[in-house]
C-alpha cells in the first residue's frame, strides 16, 4: 500500500475511536512536554553559566608566570623542566614577545601589591591590582554605580564592595540582606584616597665600570592621590582566590608608579636597568578555543601557564551529566506514554479483528496490515510530539516568567535561563515518532500474523 | 469486468485442480479432519456448487481455494500455481488479483462508505488514485447502487450490502469468484436477485464461480455442476441437467 493511502486509512481509524486515541496522544504530548521542559532547562542553565563565565573574563585568559616564582600545576613538567634558577624571567621584552603570538589579543602585566590607603585620615591595608582598558567588559562593572576609568593613566580607583564597606565602617551582618551597593557608593564617589607605596627607583649608573647595573636601585616612599569613581558589587576577580584585590587602578598608571614588586628582590642580580620584571602576565586570547594553542606556545617559551580551561571542562562535564539526568526524568513520562500506545493498539486489534480478517480476505498482505498499524502509531507519535513540544515550550516560558517576576521582586536583574533550540524541537519530534513506532512494533506484528479464517469465523 | 477474460480460459483448461487435499487441525485432544483427501477439478468458466451439511468441510475447501488457509497435505493448483507452495506475500497477491470473495455476512467494513469499501482492494493493489474513484463508481453502478455510494453499510438492507460486497469482489477483475453461502442472510426474493447477478458474471464475463451452500434447490437452479461433501470427503460430483441456461435471455441484460 502506498504512503498516502496508509496515512489516510490510519487517520480514519484514529478518528473512529476518537476518545481513546486522543487520550493516548495526550499521554505522548505530556511525555514529550516533560522531556522538552527538562532538557531546555538543562540547556538554558548551561548557557547562563557559560555567559557568566565569559563575562568574568577568565574564560579567554591565560595566566603566565615565570617558572622561578610559582610552582606549576603539572608536577611532571616541574621535574623535567629547567631548574627554577635557570628558567627565563618574565620581563617587558618577553611580554611583548607573548603579545605577538598568534591569536593573542593582548598581554598585560599583572601588577598587584599590598599597600596602605588613607581615607579621611584613617589607614586601610589592602591588595591593589591594575586593570587594563579591556577590563571594562567585565560583568562586575556593567551595572556598577559610577563609571570605568576615564583613561589608562587617570589617577582613579574602583573599589570592591567589601572595601567600600570597610571605608565607611560598615560590616556586613550575617543573615541580613546584603547592603545595597548604590547606598554604599553615594557617599564615596568623587572622594579622594591617598595611596602610600614603595617606589623602586633605578640608581643612576654614575660610577663607571660597575658590572651589576641592574642590582643598583633604591626604594623611595611615595604618595599618590586617587579619586573614587566606582564601587563594584560583584567581585571582578572572583576566580582568583586569596590573592584577589579590593581596589583597582588603571594599568598604565600603575606601571608608571614603579611600585616595588615582590619579585624585585629576587631579580636583583638579573634585571637590566629600567626594564620592569613581572610576577605574572595575563594573556587575553581572541577566542576561548585558542586557549590551548596559546598555552602551548607560551609553555614552549619556558613559562608556566594556567587557564580556566581545565575548570571549564569540568563544568561542561557537570552539565552533560545534568542533561542526561534531566533527560532520563523527562523520558520517564514518555515511557508511560509508550505503554499507553501499546495498550491502545492491542485493544484496537481486538476490536478490529474482523476488519483485519476482511482486509486480508480481499487481498491485504501481512505487510499492508503491519504498515497500517505502524502508520497509526506514527501518526499518534507525530501529533503527540507537536502538541508536546508546544506544551513544553509553554511550560518553559511560564516558569521563566514566574522566576523573573520573583527575581524582580528581589531586585535582581532578569535572567534568561530557558532555552529551546531548534535542534531540541527536531530531536523531540523525531524521538516521539520513533518511540511511537517502537510501541507499534508488537501490536503491528500481532495484527499482521492474525489468521484470516479465525478472524472471520466469529461475528 | 469491462473486458472479457481470454477465451482460452473459458470452458477450456481447468481453473482449479485439488489433489488429495487435506486440512486437519487439533481441537484439544481430538484431531479434526475438516478436509480429508478431496480431489476435484473445476474448469475455467464453470459455475460449481459445493453442497453439504454444516461441518461437511465445504467452507474449509473454499478457504483453501481462496488462499486464506493452507492445506495440511495435498495441493490446490489454481491457474497453474500451487497455492501450498506460495509464500504469505504471494498468497496475499493471489487473493488480491485472482480471487473475489463474497460471504454470508457480507463483511463490509462498517466504518467505511460503500465507495470506500469498494475502493479498498484497489488501495492494496496500488491502483492510481485518479482512476479509483471512477472504477468504484462504475462497479457500484453495475450492481445498481450508484445512489448509495456515500452510505455506510449499516444504512443499507442486506441485499444492498451483498450487492456492494459483489462490487468489491469484482473490482480488481479476478478470474475466480468464491461465494460462501451468499444468500444465507437474505430473504428468498433478495437471494434470487443476488444469484442472478452471480450467474450474469459467470455467463457474461466468463468468471469461474465456486459457491458453497447447503440449499440443494438453490444450487440446482444456478450451478452447472454439484459437488457433495460429507465429513471432509467428496461423496458426489454430478452435472446439473436442470440448470436454466436461458435465464439470461429472459431477464435481459444488467
Amino acid at each position: 500500500m502506498k504512503l498516502p493511502d496508509l496515512t489516510e486509512l490510519a487517520m480514519r481509524n484514529l478518528r473512529e475511536s476518537l476518545l481513546r486515541n486522543s487520550l493516548t496522544t495526550i499521554g505522548i504530548s505530556v511525555g514529550v512536554a516533560s522531556l522538552v521542559a527538562m532538557l531546555s532547562l538543562g540547556i538554558g542553565l548551561q548557557q547562563l553559566a557559560s555567559r557568566r563565565l565569559m563575562k568574568s573574563g577568565l574564560f579567554d585568559t591565560v595566566v603566565v608566570t615565570s617558572r622561578r616564582d610559582l610552582r606549576n600545576f603539572n608536577r611532571e613538567e616541574e621535574r623535567n623542566g629547567p631548574a627554577p634558577g635557570e628558567s627565563r624571567i618574565l620581563d617587558e621584552p618577553t611580554r611583548q614577545e607573548i603579545e605577538r603570538l598568534p591569536n593573542v589579543l593582548e598581554a598585560n602585566p599583572d601588577i598587584r601589591f599590598i599597600t596602605e590607603l588613607r581615607f579621611e585620615d584613617k589607614p586601610h591595608l589592602t591588595t591593589i591590582a591594575a586593570l587594563p582598558a579591556s577590563g571594562k567588559s567585565n560583568d562586575a562593572f556593567e551595572t556598577m554605580p559610577g563609571h570605568f576609568f576615564s583613561s589608562e593613566t587617570a589617577p582613579e580607583a574602583i573599589l570592591q564592595k567589601t572595601f567600600a564597606e570597610e571605608l565607611l565602617g560598615k560590616t556586613p551582618k550575617l543573615g541580613l540582606d546584603e547592603t545595597n551597593v548604590k547606598e554604599l557608593a553615594a557617599p564615596l564617589l568623587g572622594k579622594e584616597l591617598t595611596m602610600r607605596y614603595a617606589q623602586r627607583e633605578a640608581a643612576k649608573s654614575s660610577s663607571a665600570g660597575q658590572s651589576l647595573v641592574g642590582a643598583a636601585y633604591s626604594v623611595v616612599s611615595r604618595e599618590q592621590k586617587l579619586k573614587i569613581i566606582g564601587v563594584a558589587d560583584l567581585d571582578p576577580e572572583s576566580m582568583r582566590g586569596p590573592t584577589r584585590a579590593r581596589v583597582f587602578l588603571p594599568l598604565k598608571l600603575a606601571e608608571s608608579l614603579h611600585v616595588m614588586q615582590p619579585t624585585d628582590l629576587r631579580e636583583i642580580s638579573r634585571s637590566a636597568g629600567d626594564q620592569p620584571v613581572y610576577s605574572s602576565v595575563n594573556v587575553r586570547v581572541k577566542n576561548p578555543s585558542h586557549i590551548q594553542s596559546v598555552e602551548d606556545a607560551v609553555k614552549k617559551m619556558g613559562f608556566n601557564t594556567f587557564s580556566i580551561l581545565d575548570a571549564s571542562k569540568s563544568i561542561q562535564q557537570f552539565f552533560k551529566v545534568l542533561d542526561v539526568f534531566l533527560g532520563i526524568f523527562g523520558s520517564l513520562a514518555l515511557a508511560v506514554a509508550f505503554i499507553g500506545i501499546v495498550n491502545t493498539l492491542v485493544m484496537a486489534i481486538l476490536e478490529r479483528r474482523r476488519e483485519i480478517g476482511i482486509m486480508k480476505a480481499i487481498g491485504a498482505s501481512d505487510s499492508d496490515v503491519k504498515k497500517l498499524f505502524f502508520a497509526e502509531a506514527g501518526a499518534m507519535g507525530i501529533l503527540g510530539g507537536v502538541v508536546g513540544v508546544a506544551l513544553g515550550w509553554a511550560i518553559g516560558q511560564a516558569i521563566n516568567l514566574g522566576t523573573n517576576v520573583y527575581l524582580k521582586s528581589q531586585s535582581f536583574p532578569p535572567e534568561h535561563f530557558w532555552s529551546v533550540p531548534w535542534w531540541l524541537v527536531a530531536f523531540a519530534l523525531l524521538f516521539s515518532f520513533l518511540v511511537s513506532l517502537a510501541a507499534g512494533l508488537y501490536p503491528a506484528g500481532r495484527a499482521a500474523r492474525l489468521d484470516p479464517v479465525q478472524a472471520l469465523r466469529y461475528e | 469486468m469491462a473486458s472479457t477474460p481470454d477465451k482460452s480460459q473459458v470452458n477450456g483448461a481447468p481453473a482449479i485442480h485439488a489433489e488429495q487435499l487435506c486440512r486437519h487441525y487439533r481441537m484439544g485432544e481430538t484431531l479434526i479432519r475438516a478436509v480429508d483427501g478431496v480431489t476435484l477439478t473445476v474448469g475455467a468458466g464453470e459455475f460449481v456448487a459445493l453442497l453439504g451439511s454444516s461441518g461437511s468441510g465445504k467452507s474449509s475447501v473454499l478457504n483453501l481455494i481462496a488462499g486464506l488457509d493452507r492445506p495440511t497435505s495435498g495441493s490446490v493448483i489454481v491457474q497453474e500455481r500451487d497455492l501450498a507452495q506460495l509464500s504469505r506475500e504471494e498468497l496475499a497477491r493471489y487473493r488480491l488479483h485472482t480471487v473475489g470473495m463474497v460471504f454470508q455476512s457480507f463483511n463490509l467494513i462498517a466504518s467505511m462508505t460503500l465507495a470506500e469499501n469498494v475502493e479498498l482492494p484497489m488501495r492494496f493493489a496500488e491502483v492510481d488514485r485518479g482512476k479509483r474513484d471512477g472504477l468504484a463508481r462504475e462497479a457500484l453502478a453495475r450492481v445498481g447502487l450508484q445512489a448509495r455510494m456515500n452510505h455506510r453499510p449499516s444504512e443499507l438492507s442486506g441485499g444492498e450490502q451483498q450487492r456492494a460486497a459483489l462490487a468489491r469482489a469484482l473490482i480488481n477483475r479476478p478470474q475466480l469468484l468464491l461465494a460462501d453461502e451468499p444468500t444465507g442472510n437474505l430473504d428468498s426474493h433478495t437471494g434470487t436477485e443476488i444469484m442472478n447477478m452471480v450467474r450474469d458474471f459467470n455467463q457474461q464475463l466468463g468468471m469461474t464461480v465456486v459457491m458453497v451452500t447447503h440449499e440443494r434447490a438453490l444450487a440446482e437452479r444456478y450451478a452447472q455442476r454439484l459437488i457433495f461433501l460429507a465429513d471432509g470427503k467428496l461423496v458426489g460430483d454430478e452435472e446439473n441437467s436442470s440448470v436454466v441456461v436461458s435465464a439470461i435471455a429472459e431477464r435481459g441484460r444488467l
